[in-house]
């Protein structure tokens, strides 16, 4: 079967079940009696088992099989969750994600799980070694025989009128493609209803294993007559028998097989509680639909080309005053300016999408460590633009197994300094202004300043006499400096000290900044301020003799003119006066090398304040333009980086002006 | 040889007729305004807007140490895209598509029209014609513009 085309749906949603299966289980961790968890775990891994089964990854199916059991196994109170458990279901869950995502890059989600697999049935041989058997065994029975999860579908649909039905299909004897056969029948079946399960199982029959022969059943609102004639439509099928099920005639299978009468009533109980739970537990339900993201980036490649023109209009009604035409493109203005807030939006998710996989490292880490760590998430709805979520993963890892690694105490340390045994690490998320901010806090022993000093010095950071000035934050600053690392012991958690360098480049890059502060024994915060969006920015337009360069509005904090007089020089660098304070004065024509016109002959000059934290540069220009709302494209690959340039945008002329990156600019 | 031929756009440096590869070039262009990138390597002009895309120009000539040449009416870009980088070359002039049996190609001389054998993929004789195929991945080596874009800050 051709199956390629489901291949991305597969993956998408095969991530989204590993991921829900990954929190369902920290849950359990935390809440080993909440049997609704387990059901959850059980749903995912269920459809897992389903997808991967029907896309022929074995090896996937297996895993996820024998994880199923287990499951079961906890939910019909066979298994106790223990450590060991616990432990058994984060490798599975790896090995999935593994094979997962060596589907997506093209892999054939081949991988060894023999040892896990094994080493679930070990931990479900623990109590019911036969159980497996019994399945086989059942699955021959003459009687369909379903789990309690099939059941409960089963009896809430007869409930709400639908027939279910027991379907036997036999194929004729010379069919050559059985599994092609099956898959028609499959198909037309669940045109009209739903497919709840069927023998021997779906996975057998897409290999081939069955024999000539298999049962199905079906939840449907059609009639049986229906149903035969539509089956009997399906070429090379010798025969369809289908029976109706009735509410007493559902059977449990496994262990359940034998249970007595008594057991009978708590299941019946089920169908009540069933979809209470179901509307709790499942997403809020809202009309959304599944767009790709290239789709997106289409739309907004598309609106940036708008704005472009947009610009263009705009200078060229400036130019020919006619009323009318300024109106009209006033009005476009406004809308142009709507429909860049809902298409910027629409790219927006939540930063739960990097968040949500930090409570497993955390864990892992904590363990490998000898700490106790609990991690606390405020603010995961919070939203940010998709390239931006796309980036900050590796960044915040690196914080985060930093504050574990070189923060959190060992417990014993932590006893002795007075504090709770466990440490906490508050990850945090919100909105301010035009910026999202991400914290990240612990609790932990915080940053040490003469540890710090002594390192950087050590280093060849900073000298001795220079760092006796430092004040606590210059000294925090220097964490960040490249070349620097503090533990003790190298370890592969916080690496090698290439790590707060990197991501502090990687924030700026993002048009972001980075601070951290800290009070000695009591823990440290890393603070991340990142832009909403990186693609359509505010910017004020300057020249330079006869070229045009873009300072984005962020970095400006005001423009000012000032006399050839005013002008001071401290160590032959220009200086100019800013509101009492002295700042270093740049020429932007002198700075890029602009061909020479007749600047140095005027009298007054536009001077822009440009600011990089809390340091300011005065950016003197030939005049200034105005304000315009700018596209940021990137030069290319061929310039991947150009002093002082972040990149470029077209102007309504159709030209080009280079963005200024005032970060670069100010050091 | 089994025949096959290769498709070459042919353009002009000096006296010199060179070719690269037509899957390596994506179309030819009128020179038009270039806005200039500050502190880069001589031969990069800077950039144009093609079609809403910011694409990075280069002047062939100077690229392999000609003297430059001011544009007129022959001058063309050709924009290229090769490891996923779209550069436009400045030539003085490209007028042709030619087949190149590639049996035709012999191995590059050391030096072929005063530009280094390590830029070029060899060299084809068609009829009288001498053309120089390059080597783009080669002529549009990153490392080369970062690396005279240090220098030239130190400078």
């Amino acid at each position: 079967m051709e199956m390629s085309q489901y291949l991305d749906i597969f993956i998408e949603e095969s991530k989204e079940h590993l991921q829900s299966m990954n929190q369902q289980v920290l849950l359990l961790e935390k809440e080993s009696d909440d049997l609704s968890i387990v059901q959850e775990i059980f749903r995912s891994a269920h459809t897992l088992k389903g997808m991967s089964a029907s896309m022929g990854f074995e090896d996937l199916a297996n895993l996820t099989h024998i994880m199923e059991n287990v499951l079961d196994g906890i939910r019909n109170e066979k298994l106790a969750v223990t450590q060991n458990l616990l432990d058994a279901l984060f490798v599975s869950l790896d090995h999935l994600e593994e094979m997962v995502l060596s589907i997506g890059n093209g892999g054939d989600g081949k991988k060894d799980v023999k040892d896990i697999v094994g080493l679930l049935y070990s931990i479900e041989a623990g109590t019911s070694d036969a159980s497996q058997k019994k399945l086989q065994v059942g699955n021959k029975a003459s009687h369909a025989v379903f789990d309690e999860y099939e059941m409960t579908i089963l009896k809430q649909s007869l409930e709400q009128g639908y027939f279910s039905y027991q379907i036997s299909v036999e194929l004729r004897e010379d069919c050559l493609l059985k599994a092609v056969r099956a898959y028609m029948v499959f198909e037309t079946l669940e045109q009209m209803g739903e497919v709840v399960n069927s023998t021997p199982p779906v996975d057998h029959i897409e290999q081939e294993k069955f024999d000539r022969e298999f049962q199905v059943t079906l939840i449907s609102k059609e009639k049986s007559e229906t149903i035969q004639n539509s089956l009997l439509k399906v070429s090379e099928i010798d025969r369809v028998k289908i029976e109706s099920l009735k509410a007493e005639s559902l059977v449990l299978n496994g262990p359940e097989v034998q249970s007595t009468e008594t057991d009978h009533p708590a299941s019946r109980e089920q169908p009540q509680e069933k979809p209470v739970q179901k509307s709790s537990a499942g997403p809020a339900a809202s009309k959304t639909i599944r767009v790709n993201i290239d789709r997106l980036d289409r739309l907004m490649n598309l609106f940036e080309e708008l704005v472009i023109d947009k610009g263009r209009l705009e200078k060229i009604s400036k130019d020919l005053k006619s009323n009318d035409l300024n109106e009209t493109v006033e009005r476009m203005s406004r809308i142009s300016s709507d429909l860049q807030d809902i298409i910027l939006n629409m790219r927006m998710v939540p930063v739960d999408q990097v968040f949500n996989r930090f409570p497993r490292m955390i864990r892992g880490l904590a363990k490998d460590l000898g700490k106790t760590v609990s991690l606390e998430i405020t603010g995961a709805e919070t939203e940010l633009d998709r390239t931006v979520i796309d980036e900050i993963g590796d960044p915040l890892v690196h914080l985060l197994r930093n504050s574990i690694d070189h923060g959190i105490e060992k417990p014993k340390k932590r006893l002795a300094a007075g504090k709770s045994e466990a440490g906490t690490i508050h990850l945090r998320a919100y909105h301010s202004g035009n910026h999202v901010f991400i914290e990240i806090e612990d609790d932990g022993a915080g940053i040490n300043r003469h540890k710090v000093l002594e390192r950087a010095i050590e280093r060849g950071i900073v000298s001795r006499e220079l760092s006796k000035d430092f004040t606590d934050k210059q000294v925090n600053e220097l964490l960040f400096a490249s070349g620097f690392s503090t533990a003790e012991v190298i370890s592969d958690i916080s690496g090698r000290g290439v790590g707060l360098d990197a991501v502090k480049n990687k924030i700026e890059s993002l048009g972001g900044s980075v601070t951290v502060d800290s009070a000695e024994g009591q823990g440290s915060l890393f603070s991340i301020q990142l832009p909403l969006t990186l693609s359509i920015i505010s910017s004020m337009l300057v020249k330079a003799g006869e070229e045009t360069y873009a300072i984005p509005l962020s970095s400006i904090i005001e423009t000012a003119r000032i006399k050839q007089d005013d002008i001071m020089t401290v160590h032959h660098q220009p200086m100019m006066d800013f509101r009492g304070k002295v700042v270093p004065l740049v020429s932007l024509g002198e700075l890029f090398e602009v061909p020479e016109t007749d600047r140095n002959e005027k009298e007054r000059r536009s001077v822009v304040i440009v600011k990089k934290g809390d340091k300011m540069a005065g950016l003197a220009v030939d005049s200034l333009i105005g304000q315009q709302e700018i596209v940021l494209k990137s030069l290319g690959n061929y310039l991947a980086s150009v002093f002082a340039v972040s990149g470029a945008a077209i102007l309504g002329d159709g030209q080009v002006a280079l963005i200024l990156d005032c970060n670069s600019l100010i050091k | 040889m089994n025949g096959q031929e290769i498709k070459v756009i042919v353009f002009q440096l000096e006296d010199e007729e060179y070719g690269v590869n037509v899957h390596q070039v994506k179309s030819i262009e009128r020179v038009s305004h270039i806005t200039r990138i500050p502190r880069t390597p001589g031969f990069v002009k800077g950039v144009i807007n093609l079609r809403g895309i910011v694409t990075p120009i280069i002047d062939l000539r100077s690229r392999f140490g000609m003297e430059e040449k001011q544009a007129d009416e022959n001058t063309r870009m050709i924009i290229v895209n090769t490891d996923d980088m779209e550069v436009g070359l400045i030539v003085d002039a490209a007028n042709d598509v030619l087949d190149i049996p590639a049996g035709e190609i012999e191995p590059t001389p050391e030096v072929a029209g005063g530009i280094n054998a390590e830029y070029l993929d060899g060299v084809a004789k068609i009829g009288d014609r001498l053309l120089i195929l390059l080597q783009l991945e080669k002529v549009l080596n990153r490392e080369e513009v970062t690396q005279l874009h240090v220098i030239g800050n130190q400078g």
